[in-house]
C-alpha cells in the first residue's frame, strides 16, 4: 500500500502553513520529513493520517494494506499519548478493543507487540512508573499491535534524552527491517533522518513547500557500520545547508512572535 | 585514582555554604490535628466546668455529648437524621445524575455548549434556597420542594465540574483514539470519562457541602423533622446543648461524606 500526499496545502486562518506538498511513500519505504521550525511538518503528518482536513489537496492511498492490518495508517506520537489510568498492556490493547477479535486473538497481538519492544515484564506497570524511553516503547508497542502498513511518526524521539534516543533508534531500525512497514518520520533531527529514512523530504520555511527530496544511498543495515559514518555526516551537512538560512529566519520569527 | 586536587589543606580556613533551602514544604502530621482538637475541647470543657463561660451561650462538650446520647436513646436523633439523609440522598442523586448528563453534553456537543453554558452562567449564581418558596408553590409542601432545592444546587455545581473535567482531558489522548478509529462511544467511555473523573470527584466534594447547606436551610424554612428543623427548634427554645448537638451531627456527617469521597478517589484515581 502506498501513501500519497497529493498537492496538499493548508492554512490556519490567515496563516498559510503548507503549500502544494506532494510526494509518495511506497510500500515498506521510510520517508523522513525535515525542515525549519514551524514549517508544517507535524501538520502535514496529521493531514496524512486523516486527523486534519487540508485546505486543499488530499492524502490518498494506492493499493490494499496487508490483510492482517487492523489500522493501516498508525501514529506514534511525540508525547506518547498513553492513557495514564491504564497499564502497559491495557494501553497496548486499547486500539484492539473495538476490532472484531476474540479475547485470545487480542491477547496474542498484545503479547507479540510487548515481546517485540521488550516490555513483557512491564505489562502490569502504569505509565507514570516508566521512564520516557519506556513510555515511548509502549507507544510503539501499541502501534505494532494493530499491524500497520505505514507508521506515521511525529518526532517520536524528541522528548527523550540522547542515550535513550540512541537505543530507540536501534529499535526502530530493527522493527522497520522486521515488519516490512513503511513510515513517514517527521523530525527536526537530521541524524535520525539520515539513519532511518530511504528518502528525505526537505521542506522550506512556512508555508512549507518541498525544497528537495534527498535519497539516502545506503541500506539501513549499512548505515549502522562505522564506514558509513562519514557518508551520513556528509548527507546531514548537505541537508543542513539546504535549510540553515531558513532555520535561522524561522528561529528569529519565533522569537519575535 | 580519585582526583582530590583543589581541596583545601588541613590548616586552611574555610567557611561552609549556608543552607538556604529550608521551609515551603509543609508536611502535615496525622496526629497533630487531633491533638490540637483534643486540646481545644479540653480547654473548652475546663472553662465551662469552672464557670468561666455561661452554659446557655456555650454549653460544655460533655453537655453536648449528653444531649446527643439522650437524642439517640429517645429515637429523636434517627427520626431527624433519617429525614435529612433521605432528602440529601435523593436530592444529591437527582442533581448529580442530571449534572453529569448535562456536563457531558456541554463538554461534547457544540449545540449543548452554546445553549447550556448561557443557561448555567445565568442560573448558577442564584442562591438556590431563594427558590424554595417558588418550589413549594409548584410542588406542594411535602418533601418534593426540599429535594428539588438540593437537586438544583447540586446540579449546577456538578454540571460545571463535569464539563470543566471533559474540557481538561488532554486532546492528544482523544486524537490518539481517533487515529485508531476508536468509535465515539468508546472514546467517551475509555478516554473522556476516566480523564474527567478527577474533576468530577472534586466536584462531588463541593456538591456534598452544597447539599448539606441546602438541606439545613430548607428544613429551617419548612420542615417538622430533619437536623435543620431540630437545630432551629432547639434555638427557639434556647436549648443550646441540643442546638450544638445538631451542629456536631452535621459536622460528623460532612466528615463522613468527605472520607467516602477520599476513599473513592483513592480507589478510582490510584493511577495519579
Amino acid at each position: 500500500m502506498d501513501l500519497i500526499a497529493s498537492h496538499i496545502s493548508h492554512r490556519f486562518g490567515d496563516l498559510a502553513v503548507l503549500d502544494d506538498v506532494s510526494f509518495t511513500v511506497g510500500a515498506g519505504e521510510v520517508v523522513a520529513v525535515v525542515g525549519p521550525s514551524g514549517c508544517g511538518k507535524s501538520t502535514l503528518l496529521s493531514i496524512l493520517g486523516g486527523l486534519l482536513q487540508p485546505t486543499s489537496g488530499a492524502p490518498e492511498l494506492r493499493g490494499s494494506p496487508p490483510a492482517d492490518s487492523l489500522n493501516p495508517l498508525t501514529f506514534v506520537f511525540q508525547d506518547f499519548a498513553l492513557l495514564p489510568w491504564a497499564t502497559v498492556e491495557q494501553n497496548v490493547e486499547f486500539p484492539l478493543l473495538h476490532a472484531q477479535l476474540s479475547a485470545a486473538q487480542r491477547r496474542a497481538l498484545v503479547d507479540d507487540a510487548l515481546r517485540r519492544t521488550g516490555l513483557t515484564d512491564f505489562r502490569k506497570t502504569y505509565p507514570k512508573q516508566l521512564s520516557g524511553g519506556m513510555r515511548q516503547r509502549v507507544g510503539i508497542s501499541r502501534a505494532l499491535a494493530v499491524k500497520p502498513a505505514i507508521l506515521l511518526m511525529d518526532e517520536p524521539l524528541s522528548a527523550l534524552d540522547s542515550q535513550t534516543r540512541e537505543l530507540l533508534m536501534e529499535d526502530f531500525v530493527r522493527l522497520l527491517a522486521d515488519g516490512g512497514m513503511g513510515a513517514v518520520y517527521v523530525t527536526h533531527n537530521l541524524e535520525e533522518a539520515a539513519r532511518l529514512a530511504d528518502r528525505i523530504v526537505v521542506l522550506s520555511r512556512r508555508p512549507g513547500r518541498i525544497r528537495e527530496v534527498v535519497t539516502v544511498p545506503m541500506t539501513r543495515t549499512e548505515r549502522g557500520e562505522a564506514a558509513a559514518r562519514e557518508k551520513l555526516l556528509a548527507l546531514q551537512t548537505q541537508i543542513w545547508s539546504l535549510i540553515r538560512n531558513e532555520a535561522i529566519d524561522a528561529e528569529r520569527e519565533v522569537q519575535h512572535a | 585514582m580519585l582526583d582530590r586536587a583543589g581541596l583545601p589543606a588541613k590548616d586552611e580556613v574555610t567557611r561552609r555554604v549556608r543552607f538556604r533551602g529550608a521551609g515551603f514544604v509543609p508536611a502535615s502530621s496525622r496526629c497533630g490535628g487531633w491533638i490540637a482538637l483534643a486540646l481545644v475541647i479540653a480547654i473548652w470543657q475546663a472553662a465551662g466546668s469552672a464557670g468561666l463561660v455561661n452554659a446557655l451561650f456555650l454549653p460544655t462538650p460533655s453537655a453536648i455529648v449528653r444531649a446527643i446520647y439522650q437524642l439517640a436513646i429517645s429515637g429523636a436523633l434517627w427520626q431527624h437524621l433519617s429525614a435529612s439523609l433521605l432528602r440529601i440522598g435523593v436530592g444529591w442523586l437527582l442533581g448529580t445524575a442530571a449534572g453529569i448528563a448535562v456536563g457531558f453534553a456541554i463538554g461534547l456537543s457544540r449545540l449543548a455548549r452554546s445553549v447550556g453554558i448561557t443557561f448555567i452562567s445565568a442560573l448558577f449564581p442564584i442562591p438556590k434556597i431563594a427558590l424554595l418558596p417558588l418550589l413549594i408553590l409548584w410542588l406542594g409542601i411535602g418533601e418534593e420542594p426540599k429535594i428539588a432545592t438540593i437537586a438544583l444546587g447540586v446540579f449546577f455545581s456538578t454540571a460545571i465540574s463535569v464539563y470543566s473535567g471533559v474540557d481538561a482531558v488532554p486532546r492528544n489522548l482523544i486524537r490518539m483514539a481517533q487515529s485508531f478509529n476508536v468509535p465515539f462511544a468508546t472514546i467517551v467511555r475509555k478516554v473522556i470519562w476516566p480523564g474527567a473523573l478527577p474533576a468530577i470527584l472534586a466536584g462531588f466534594r463541593i456538591t456534598a457541602s452544597v447539599a448539606l447547606l441546602l438541606v439545613v436551610s430548607a428544613e429551617m424554612i419548612g420542615a417538622q423533622y430533619g437536623i435543620g428543623a431540630f437545630v432551629l427548634q432547639a434555638g427557639n427554645l434556647m436549648q443550646t446543648d441540643q442546638l450544638l448537638a445538631g451542629v456536631v451531627i452535621l459536622s460528623v456527617f460532612g466528615l463522613a461524606v468527605g472520607k467516602v469521597i477520599g476513599w473513592l478517589e483513592m480507589r478510582l484515581l490510584h493511577w495519579r
